[in-house]
């Protein structure tokens, strides 16, 4: 077992070990005895950005069916060796990843590394429950057909990314889910699972020994190489535009957004800045929730953020406003955009923002959970583990200048494409 | 409880004003979650003024005289803090988490607000508004959260809680000024307060700075007495229906009235959560296995017993039909299931991994020092002691086969309820 330097981040009092087990597999392990439990997560590229136009939705399904039966346990079998131990095992997609996670007591850990390598290593993707988590799944979206947010969401992500994969519904719908065969989670699953794309976290009461033994059990065995689709780069369109959804309800669901940056572009971090001070989710002292929700009394959410993709960043907010004072909610927002496009922060918002983001770090680490989440992450963003202190020395560096400079760029001249629904006036 | 998990050593005291000092210690990571509960909640709004305990919770980020508007939350996100609030039927709470040297900082703007609040119509009224769009966006657009308010309506036809937390919107239109300040007098005392904190703390020196800020709150003598109208005991099956014309897929939900953590016999309470969890609790259920697998009547299906209530409470059932089955056939389903429970008996594997899993989530809760600090605040705001947290696995590992089916007869089956049908618009032509 090769050892990497171990990095101590005084700021969250994690020691994060890379380790290079005896298989050759990486894990970012943390130590932590206090609690008898052990965590591990995982990412692989893939995700909904994989799907096929009409088959939108089969990453979502293939996750969906990882903990529905495995080498010799079919569905139940699996589900109640899952419940024998207490064993938390879960999957899921986002965009551009399949990940999956799993937590144990420690005296459970060798029945829930099983679990695990099966899931992975030997998926029965069984007619039965891939019938029954379809039907699941078409209810999701029978339930969530006049949600005005869902509605909104999906408006806006089809109209911002016209043709492209991140434009697609990632839990598919109705037309789209009853296209997908079984045959479909088999071959998609082979495409994902792999050894190439993988990023490991470990985290709980055990050693460097038995975390690469875990980690080798588990992994050591799935094929070298998976076989994606080369995802192209996301159009951003209809800038400028303001689409509207007809609902028949008392408020009017708002979403905007426009392009960003990307992750790797040298004015990110600047841009994060801005747009935490901006509309930064949970911040109640943004200017978003000053100006929209205090002064005025138009909201009760309000939010703004970037988000950035392998293949394309972007800026994305919104609110909910009674129909009667929808228009004005949204020319607030947008003037508070159009100003930090053009003018970037004061002084005094910008330091208040940037001791924010830094002193707000070591709260993401507080349980073994969001410390494996984290780990995973930060390895998916292709960080080395110094990132843990490395960040906070990236925000605490950036200046007015950087900031007038990453908003001109990431907010242009603050134009947005924007969807509503409701039966919002003004519009 | 596994023996060789280490229960982290709960630290309890009272301050000489009545307030109840709670420290967990969690010395993982050099955060700190600060907590102060308080013994009211949306049931205890006086009736025409439904919502204002909520009200009152988003009022008291408005500022006091020593630290006018804004301080207080500016202070917090200055540091990199979280912080947030909220209303639940018995108990309102205010949070805090930050890194451990910003502790008594936080508790001195904390106990400054418990008594110090200063409130301005300029404020009120767009708060006013912020709460009406907070009820529009999360009630009055989602015909399944009107469902749910009709149908606690329904069940509590007496007692406070079958009024939404948030109120009523005629209610809440009307709150003001004046409304929330006597609220605030009548409840904002340290005799009703819980402070706890969790985390990278030290018992005897959070003790010392809760004494140097906290302490100086005046003490009003009395605790405040809270007096709620009780329940009868139910009589009638009710049926609630919600159509709409948003509605695409149909839901099924049955909702008795039992008692809660507090109302309990002994064992009870505990029995009840074991039978939630035989009959619901994810897909090896009885009701997932029956309705969803076997006789694909469902798309899913679950049950859960809510026992943190101080009056009585409620053990609900959920079902969504699969397609083209109504939900009378899922009513009839139900209690079929119920019945085939009570003539089969618990089956012992499942009573087993039940149990195991019940007992799992009380450690699987201690990786996290905010999950932990609103275990012990919600738990001692009702009335329990640090006793009763910490007994709760032995007490749940000791429920028995005939301790669930007893519950089970004496408050489900053959009882009365209300079963709520959430249905689109074009059923009401069939």
């Amino acid at each position: 077992m090769q050892k990497h330097a171990v990095v101590s981040s005084p700021e969250t009092a994690v020691n994060v070990k890379p380790l290079v087990t005896p298989r050759g597999l990486i894990v970012w392990l943390v130590e932590s005895y206090a609690v008898p439990l052990v965590s591990l997560d995982f990412a692989m590229r893939g995700g909904a950005a994989q799907d096929p136009p009409d088959k939108a939705g089969l990453a979502m399904l293939t996750a969906s069916l990882l903990d529905e039966g495995a080498g010799d346990l079919d569905s139940q079998a699996f589900q109640r060796a899952m419940d024998e131990k207490a064993v938390e095992i879960s999957f899921r997609n986002d965009r551009e990843h399949m990940s999956g996670r799993m937590r144990t007591l420690v005296k459970n850990l060798d029945r829930a590394a099983e679990l695990l390598r099966l899931a992975l290593n030997a998926p029965r993707f069984d007619e039965e429950p891939f019938l029954r988590v379809r039907e699941h799944a078409n209810a999701r979206l029978r339930h969530d057909a006049n949600d005005p947010a869902t509605l909104a969401a999906r408006a806006w992500r089809s109209n911002a990314f016209p043709g492209h994969p991140y434009g697609l519904p990632a839990d598919g719908t109705l037309e789209t889910l009853a296209k997908i065969e079984r045959a479909d989670l088999v071959a998609a699953a082979r495409r994902v699972i792999a050894r190439d794309k993988l990023v490991i976290s470990v985290v709980g009461a055990i050693d460097e020994k038995g975390a690469a033994a875990l980690v080798d059990r588990v992994f050591a065995e799935l094929p070298a190489a998976g076989d994606l689709e080369t995802v192209p780069e996301a159009p951003f369109g209809a800038l400028g535009r303001i689409d509207t959804v007809a609902l028949d309800v008392p408020q009017s669901t708002i979403r905007f957004g426009r392009p960003g940056l990307k992750r790797d572009d040298p004015d990110f971090i600047p841009s994060l800045v801005a747009a935490h001070v901006l509309g930064g989710h949970g911040n109640m002292t943004s200017r978003l929730f000053r100006e929209v929700r205090e002064k005025r009394g138009l909201a009760y959410t309000v939010f703004g953020a970037f988000y950035a993709l392998d293949h394309g960043g972007f800026f994305y907010g919104g609110t909910t406003t009674k129909n009667e004072r929808a228009r004005e909610s949204f020319d607030v927002a947008s003037a508070e955009i159009r100003d930090v496009a053009l003018n970037g922060l004061g002084e005094e918002e910008l330091e208040k923002g940037k001791t924010y983001l830094i002193g707000s770090y070591p709260l993401r680490f507080d349980t073994s959970l969001k410390i494996a989440a984290q780990l995973v992450l930060i390895q998916l963003e292709g960080r080395a583990p110094d990132w843990l202190v490395e960040r906070n020395r990236q925000i605490g560096a950036v200046t007015g200048a950087d900031v007038r400079r990453a908003a001109a760029r990431a907010f242009g001249d603050g134009s947005l494409y924007t969807t509503v629904v409701g039966k919002p006036e003004g519009f | 409880m596994t023996a060789h998990a280490p229960v982290p050593q709960v630290a309890h005291f009272t301050l000489k004003n009545g307030l109840e000092v709670v420290v967990i210690p969690d010395h993982r990571a050099p955060v700190v979650t600060h907590m102060v509960w308080y013994r009211n909640g949306a049931a205890d709004d006086p009736p025409g003024k439904s919502g204002i305990a909520h009200f009152l919770e988003h009022l008291m980020f408005k500022g006091t005289a020593a630290h006018p508007k804004g301080e207080f939350s500016e202070y917090v996100a200055s540091i990199g803090g979280q912080e947030n609030a909220f209303t639940g039927p018995d108990f309102t709470a205010y949070f805090q988490q930050v890194a451990k040297e910003h502790l008594k900082t936080c508790m001195a703007f904390e106990a400054d607000r418990m008594t110090g609040l200063v409130l301005t119509d300029d404020v009120v009224a767009p708060e006013r508004d912020v709460v009406l769009e907070e009820r529009r966006m999360h009630c009055d657009t989602d015909p399944g959260a009107q469902l749910g308010e009709a149908v606690q309506a329904t069940l509590f036809t007496h007692h406070p809680y079958g009024v939404p937390i948030i109120g009523w919107s005629h209610e809440i239109e009307g709150l003001g000024r004046e409304d929330a300040l006597a609220y605030y007098q009548r409840f904002y005392t340290p005799e009703n307060a819980i402070l706890v904190v969790a985390g990278d703390a030290d018992p005897a020196e959070t003790l010392a700075l809760a004494e140097e800020t906290y302490g100086k709150v005046a003490s009003r003598g009395e605790p405040p007495r809270r007096v709620r109208p009780l329940e009868p005991p139910s009589v009638a099956d009710r049926l609630v229906t919600v159509r709409d014309e948003k509605v695409q897929q149909p839901n099924w939900q049955r909702h008795y009235l039992v008692p809660s953590c507090r109302t309990a016999a002994e064992g009870e309470s505990e029995a009840l959560d074991v039978l939630g969890h035989l009959l619901g609790g994810g897909q090896t259920s009885l009701l997932y296995r029956d309705l969803v697998m076997e006789q694909k009547l469902a798309v899913s299906s679950w049950a859960y017993y809510h026992g943190t209530a101080l009056d009585q409470s409620r053990f609900i059932a959920n079902a969504s039909p699969a397609p083209g089955v109504s939900l009378e056939a899922l009513d009839k389903a139900f209690d079929r299931v119920l019945a085939k429970f009570l003539v089969e008996g618990v089956d012992e594997s499942a009573l087993e991994r039940a149990k195991t899993r019940l007992v799992a989530d009380a450690i699987y809760a201690r990786d996290s020092q905010s999950d932990l600090a609103r275990w012990y605040g919600s738990s001692l705001a009702l009335g329990q002691t640090i006793r009763d947290v910490e007994d709760w696995s032995s007490k749940i590992e000791a429920v028995d086969a005939e301790a669930v089916l007893a519950v089970a007869r004496k408050w489900l089956v053959g009882k009365p309820a209300v079963t709520g049908h959430l249905l689109p618009l074009e059923a009401e032509a069939a």
